[in-house]
């Protein structure tokens, strides 16, 4: 049994520079605490490490059911010089819900 | 457009604000200014102003923007021309001036960039423009003017929407708990549909009605710093916790230290409650003293980009995009072409997260490779050769774009004391 972060969380992502930002935010706050644990800056390095060099800080808004993740090294160099399509990363948000959690919460 | 005008008629606002620069806007209407010096404030400006006039003048709605981009004065003539051949009359403008400071950090080649930590030197030579976030102070100094509309180059998102607060309820910047409010609730509205259900939606998941109707927020603030945000009735969307969450957060790096010209806001303290129907109550934002230096974002000019596409489709379309990329390859190299940067997708695989080897195979890909350098010539060669697939690559190639070239303007930034900068109001037009 596995969990997605989609099911359990929405996101956005954001960009400033070559850094992406993406928030996860909880459907339910009671599932908080599992995502604090298991939905690691570590975890997320992997999923995204063909996209970003790192490093990733996750920064806890636990008041509003959600975190923030702030992906260093993430955008082809900026969105000014990048040769991507998706200059800004607005479809990273997809590659967090898509983690897979191994622990799902009762 | 549309929305902007049914938020003017039907929002029972009194302040219409638009955000109108991406990071940079201010440098390609630098590039227009330096052709046209009547030129260079956003192009928008006035299909914009033409919708919203009659409405905001009718009402007493004062518009606040920063439009002006990289010519705030010929912005703000250009307003005026738009009010008086909309037979408005002679409808003043407060222009904020002092965003510029190209000229100021010529002289400070030492200046560091915060994105490499390399010397401002680094770039000079090929610098376009260099612009200051101004605050909501010298955006409130503006409105204190009286004048209906107030015109801007770069200020930073959210003080566009706390000028008015502050010149409202005579919020000084060290009411800290009330600036907080203020800016949370800029940040709120800054991406206007963003927050009403656009860049939400997912089918099954997380619907929004009526999204074509999708309407703009806005927000009701009192004078104690409660706000509201709401949205103009009768359109569509969303407006609830989950929405004002995801744009509260986002783009917002460290929460506990989000970075305006006008205070360190931290977010994680906020309680965002529904209090109605598309009305979401935001309370409990706090704030630090502002840092004592400006943002400055440099742009400068960083060669070209040149791309090209073509597609494939059927039996092994994607072993045939794949042979036609290596070929493209070998017939830049072969003209003697390099690149700092290449880039090779197949659009419907990897285009957007990469890893085409774990990637199911689609019926039909489309190939595209791009590349930045400093020459031109190699730029265009990009698509010039992947349209020549069509003739010198595999079999059954199709629907080539014309290859595409554009120039790079590229976006770096550094602090500067904002003691150095010389903010300040003018007005066009008599009060």
């Amino acid at each position: 049994m596995s969990v997605r972060v989609y099911d359990l969380a929405h996101a956005r992502a954001g960009d400033k520079g070559n850094t992406s930002n993406i928030s996860v935010i909880c459907y339910d706050a009671k599932h908080w605490d599992f995502i604090e644990r298991e939905l690691t800056p570590e975890r997320v390095a992997e999923a995204f490490k063909h996209l970003a060099k790192g490093p990733i800080k996750r920064h806890p808004l636990r008041n509003l059911k959600a975190f923030n993740f702030v992906i260093e090294n993430a955008l082809g160099g900026g969105v000014t010089v990048s040769l991507a399509q998706d200059i800004h990363g607005k479809s990273y948000s997809t590659v967090m819900l898509a983690i897979e959690l191994p622990d799902p919460p009762k | 457009m549309v929305p902007a005008l049914e938020l003017a008629e039907r929002g029972d606002i009194d302040y219409l604000v638009f955000e109108c620069l991406a990071e940079r806007t201010v440098s390609r209407e630098n590039l227009s200014r330096s052709k046209n010096p009547d030129q260079g404030y956003s192009p928008s400006l006035h299909a914009r102003l033409r919708m919203v006039l009659p409405a905001c003048i009718k009402k007493g709605i004062r518009i606040v923007s920063n439009m002006g981009a990289a010519n705030p004065l010929g912005g703000a003539r250009a307003a005026r021309k738009e009010a008086a051949d909309l037979g408005l009359g002679d409808v003043a403008v407060a222009v904020v001036l002092g965003d510029d400071v190209s000229s100021m950090v010529k002289h400070k080649p030492e200046l560091r960039l915060i994105e490499n930590g390399e010397p401002l030197e680094s770039i000079l030579p090929k610098m376009i423009s260099a612009n200051a976030y101004l605050g909501a102070d010298v955006m409130c100094e503006a409105l204190n003017t009286g004048a209906p509309i107030v015109l801007s180059g770069r200020v930073a998102d959210p003080s566009l929407f706390l000028a008015p607060m502050m010149h409202e309820f005579g919020w000084a910047y060290d009411d800290l708990p009330k600036i907080a409010q203020g800016t949370a609730a800029g940040h709120l509205l800054e991406c206007t549909a963003s927050v009403t259900g656009g860049c939400f939606g997912w089918p099954g998941k997380k619907d929004v009605p009526d999204l074509a109707n999708n309407g703009f927020p806005f927000a009701d603030v009192k004078a104690d710093g409660s706000v509201i945000i709401g949205k103009t009735p009768g359109t569509g969307g969303r407006l609830d916790v989950m929405t004002c969450t995801e744009q509260l957060i986002y783009e917002i790096h460290d929460p506990t230290a989000y970075i305006t010209p006008d205070c360190v806001l931290d977010i994680t303290g906020v309680s965002l409650t529904q209090e109605a129907p598309d009305r979401v109550r935001v309370a409990n934002a706090q704030a630090r003293p502002a840092t004592p230096t400006y943002k400055v974002n440099v742009g400068y000019a960083d060669g070209y980009i040149g791309e090209g596409e073509v597609s494939y489709g059927g039996i092994d379309a994607v072993a045939r995009a794949k042979w036609a990329a290596e070929i493209v390859r070998e017939r830049l190299k072969r003209q003697g072409f390099t690149y700092d940067d290449f880039r090779v997708d197949l659009i419907g695989m990897s285009s957007l997260h990469d890893q085409v080897d774990l990637r199911p195979e689609p019926y039909e890909v489309r190939l595209r490779m791009a590349g930045r350098t400093p020459d031109r010539k190699a730029a265009h060669a990009i698509g010039f050769e992947v349209r020549a697939m069509h003739m010198h690559g595999p079999g059954g190639a199709g629907g080539a774009c014309e290859p595409r070239v554009r120039d790079v303007l590229a976006v770096k930034s550094v602090l500067l004391p904002k003691n150095l900068v010389n903010a300040q109001v003018v007005v066009e037009g008599s009060l």
